[in-house]
């Protein structure tokens, strides 16, 4: 176990910014985001959700992937070099260190997309737990410890005025090692015991705590699908992609060219399966009601997904889109009110 | 508000609508939803009017104007202005809708007390319609209790409010408050920022619109966007929806969007209220109202069905080609 | 972090998403809007080996990205061929381009008709409208080059009319003069050009009245798939006989950018071929 002093967090950052890539969350405008660091920016450790997840730094919103430069000779290919160095993603809370498990299951399937693995295999990830989780967190729904994610190089806890830190990995091991200047041994962790207890008790008591996926998951298409519901709950519904660019797991994408004037970037960008062109062909839309779009978000986080992934969901409980959806109108309305439905068909 | 829902199912009963659109009761104090009650069961159980029902429902009349028989919408005094702008623009049908016009006390934002880390709120106290208070009592599930005064939470557009008349309505229910409370006019902000260097004024811009994600949620939620197919969602673009291919394309789509809906915008806010980023929207619309109000007289979208907008119209009087930009330069 | 351009530096692991420079060597006007394009590698020589009825993406810089299917046999190593009818924008830059020109490749993508194990020894009917015999020519060709594996062909073939009807020359020269195989051609209207048979594909085959004891495959447009079903049920068919391909958008090709999954399928990954019981299983969103 290490420790830093709060007030000496801008120079560790500093250390680590110096020495390779860094991310963190940054307050701009009145927003945190997550952004690479840089001492004239505000680093923002006390924001408990950045608007947008860290889905970015792994799977950026728009990355080309080759040029196309066009001569007599006919067309050349360059593509992009991947990411080689390792880097550090400094922050990142115990849910979106699962999203990027649940985003794996896509990106690092057969055929793997090498843009991600690269990212993916360089990152080191340092984990905040959340010191105080949100009304609209749920993370506890889907097995998530806000205290401590299984999936992070290295477990941080910030206790009163002490940023507390903990290898769980080589590389996160490897990591403290390079930057221990500034970090100080400190063998005794009972007070991170109890700031762990002190999480789970709240996630305990959260509200959507009790939230109950039964019902949903592998192999429930047809019951789900055909559900009456789904017109009342996508009544008012934008078809704007909030929910779907704040996600950590959403990770649909358009494959786009630019024409720089020397030479096409081909590049790819998130994109939602809420807006009406999602689907759309030369000849023909399969989708072509609001209603149509807004079931398949949620029926391929609840139902498709888990069928092909023994049973996960794509869904971490990060609570984002109930915070940010313009009308009000989130997965958690959707879970709720199916499983009212279920209640009142076997009553 | 159970007179609102009496009045409501009233209305259903006696066939005068067919469904009511408002707002549903959510799983938290602060995120109701707009819903269409189809039974007086439902208006019943999840009917609410409260402070934090801000959300405009005059857009959702478009696709209300093609069902079957009347919709009986709630329209906020603001919201009428939206609607008289949609029934100029020929998209949504008079005949179709039957609107109370609702009264307004001024509409909280939940940012707000997001911002005062009291966002997690358990249980609040002063936002019915019924109360007339000043005074916002919140609890979170923390415990924290605070009690804020309600213009320190109401949401930016209700500090400015263009008037507590409904321009349009059926019958009128419960009663309005004042809450323009700021001393000076809405467009004081845009002076603010109109003063500034360019130099200042451009990293202001590219400050607040580096933020932009691009979810079209501002688009889609804006009264006067009503095109069935939007310049941005063109697949042949390279600018298209939802990729900045380049750092520059936020900033265009803002600027194109904000000069669409000239003349045609009522300054509803609503786009910046939705805005996951907290992006000021509304500077962009009020800075070209500011400028048309300058240069062809003072004009509010949506206070009549009738009168055509700045931009539209012609008159001798109009300032001749090239008059902004000198404007600009003095 | 960005990435930068790799020009210097030839040490990376190429994604799948990059294509493959193809080179058009011959273009066909098959009908007034389809054309075919014999694509090989610029050195010459067929970009990457295929079963029947997979499929590829082809790209012109600038313009975009589409699927289709190769319509060529997995026997024939030189080339691939697609047959791509002009309906939208770029399928019409593609009717645009001229032999020699260039156009970028990656693939092959998705399932493919099950020739080496289900179909083998099978008598097989195929039904084919329009533009639809295209993924389907890729299987028929592959078992006549392998005649001796499968059992007795029949082919249904239906257009709009006699010029709409794909590839008729290698019908009539080579498809009905093979062993053991029997090519039934009609057209949607009356024309004097015209000799053979008048109407609708699914009525046609209702009038011939299949065997049961057929392998069914069909592709076409919706309508026509729809009723061939309908009328191969009313013969005796039961739906794990028949076989036919599901059209949705497609962007990366390898069950990722999310555009054509239905269900817990991706058709560009999990289709296009698809057995109709499975396709049963789906929600109906295709």
């Amino acid at each position: 176990m290490k420790k830093i002093a709060q007030s000496l967090i801008p120079q560790f950052l500093s250390c680590v910014g110096g020495a390779m890539d860094l991310f963190v969350p940054v307050r701009m405008s009145g927003a945190a985001n997550w952004g690479i660091w840089d001492k004239n920016r505000t680093v923002d450790l006390d924001t408990l959700k950045t608007v947008k997840s860290p889905k970015d730094v792994f799977f950026p919103q728009c990355q080309t992937m080759y040029t196309v430069h066009h001569a007599d000779a006919g067309y050349t290919i360059d593509p992009m070099k991947l990411t080689s160095q390792p880097f550090c993603v400094f922050g990142i809370r115990p849910c979106d260190v699962r999203a990027l498990t649940v985003m794996d299951q896509v990106f690092l399937a057969e055929p793997e997309d090498t843009f991600y693995r690269a990212r993916r295999e360089n990152a080191i990830l340092l984990s905040l737990a959340c010191h105080r989780p949100a009304q609209t967190c749920f993370c506890s729904v889907f097995s998530i410890d806000a205290a401590q994610s299984d999936g992070a190089d290295v477990m941080m806890w910030m206790i009163g005025q002490d940023l507390w830190l903990e290898g769980q990995t080589d590389k996160g091991n490897g990591f403290l090692e390079q930057f221990s200047e500034l970090l100080e041994d400190a063998d005794d962790g009972a007070c991170v015991e109890e700031e762990k207890e002190s999480i789970r008790a709240i996630t305990r008591k959260l509200p959507y705590s009790g939230l109950s996926l039964e019902g949903w998951g592998e192999g429930r298409t047809d019951e789900k699908f055909d559900d009456p519901n789904w017109e009342q709950l996508s009544d008012a519904c934008l078809a704007c992609g909030t929910c779907t660019f704040v996600c950590p797991t959403c990770q649909c994408y358009d494959i786009k060219d630019y024409d720089t004037g020397h030479g096409i970037q081909r590049y790819r960008c998130w994109d939602s399966c809420m807006y009406s062109d999602f689907t759309l062909m030369a000849a023909a839309n399969n989708r072509t009601t609001q209603m149509q779009r807004f079931r398949q978000r949620f029926m391929h986080k609840l139902v498709y997904f888990p069928t092909n992934n023994d049973g996960m969901f794509m869904c971490v409980g990060c609570g984002r889109c109930v915070d940010r959806c313009p009308q009000s109108l989130n997965i958690v309305k959707v879970i709720k009110t199916m499983e009212k439905g279920r209640e009142e068909e076997q009553a | 508000m159970q007179e609102l829902i009496n009045r409501a199912k009233e209305l259903l009963a006696d066939g005068t609508v067919a469904r009511v659109l408002g707002w549903k009761k959510g799983d938290f104090v602060y995120n109701p939803e707009p819903h269409i009650f189809t039974s007086a069961g439902e208006l019943e159980k999840d009917f609410i009017y409260d402070g934090f029902c801000g959300a405009n429902l005059s857009k959702y009349m478009i696709r209300a104007s093609r069902m079957e028989g009347k919709t009986l919408v709630f329209l906020k005094p603001c919201d009428t202005f939206s609607f008289n702008q949609l029934i100029k623009e020929h998209q949504v049908d008079r005949e179709k809708a039957y609107i109370i016009g609702v009264g307004c006390k001024g509409k909280l934002d939940h940012r707000k007390f997001q911002e005062r880390d009291l966002g997690d709120i358990e249980s609040i106290s002063g936002i019915r319609m019924m109360d007339e208070c000043d005074v916002v009592h919140v609890t979170t599930i923390y415990g924290d209790k605070a009690d804020l005064p309600f213009a320190d939470v109401m949401l930016e557009r209700c500090h400015y409010c263009k008037t507590k008349d409904h321009q349009i309505f059926d019958e009128k229910m419960l009663g309005s408050r004042e809450t323009t409370d700021k001393d000076g006019d809405r467009f004081d902000e845009v002076r603010r920022i109109q003063k500034m260097s360019p130099e200042e004024r451009f990293s202001y811009f590219r400050s607040e619109l580096s933020k932009c994600i691009r979810c079209n949620a501002c688009r889609n939620v804006c009264p006067a966007c009503n095109c069935l197919h939007c310049v941005f969602d063109n697949t042949n673009y390279d600018t298209a929806q939802k990729a900045n291919a380049d750092s520059f394309e936020e900033n265009m789509f803002h600027i194109i969007r904000t000069l669409h809906v000239a003349g045609r915008c009522t300054d509803c806010g609503e786009c910046s209220r939705v805005c996951p980023q907290s992006i000021p929207l509304h500077l962009f619309n009020r800075k070209l109202i500011l400028d048309m109000d300058e240069l062809y007289g003072e004009f509010q979208a949506g206070s009549d069905t009738q009168t055509p907008g700045p931009l539209t119209a012609y008159t001798l009087e109009d300032p001749e080609a090239g008059a902004g930009l000198e404007r600009s330069r003095g | 972090m960005s990435e930068d351009c790799l020009c210097s530096n030839p040490s990376y692991r190429q994604d799948v998403l990059i294509p493959q420079v193809g080179v058009i060597r011959k273009i066909t006007q098959e009908t007034p809007d389809v054309r075919s394009f014999i694509v090989t590698s610029p050195e010459g020589g067929r970009l990457f080996g295929q079963m029947p009825g997979q499929c590829a993406m082809v790209c012109a810089p600038g313009v975009g990205e589409a699927m289709f299917s190769i319509t060529s046999s997995p026997t024939e190593t030189d080339y691939h061929e697609f047959s791509i009818k002009e309906c939208g924008e770029l399928t019409s830059y593609l009717h645009g381009l001229r032999e020699g020109d260039q156009i970028l490749v990656r693939g092959p993508y998705g399932n493919h008709f099950p020739v080496e194990d289900v179909y083998k020894g099978r008598d097989l009917l195929f039904i084919a409208g329009g533009i639809g015999l295209a993924p389907l020519r890729s299987v028929i060709n592959y078992c006549l080059a392998n005649r001796g594996d499968y059992g007795k062909i029949d082919i249904l073939y239906g257009s709009r009319s006699k010029a709409d009807l794909v590839k008729l020359e290698e019908i009539r020269q080579v498809w009905e003069k093979a062993p053991d195989t029997k090519v039934w051609l009609t057209i949607d209207r009356e024309d004097p050009e015209w000799d053979g048979h008048v109407g609708f594909v699914p009525s046609y085959l209702t009038e011939i009245g299949f065997s049961t004891d057929k392998t069914a495959i069909i592709c076409g447009p919706p309508i026509m798939i729809k009723f061939c079903l309908q009328n191969l049920e009313q013969l005796g068919f039961s739906r794990d006989q028949v076989y036919t391909t599901l059209e949705l958008r497609m962007k990366c090709g390898i069950g990722k950018c999310g555009r054509c999954n239905i269900g817990s399928k991706y058709v560009c990954k999990d289709g296009p071929v698809f057995r109709c019981d499975e396709i049963d299983q789906l929600p109906d969103e295709y």
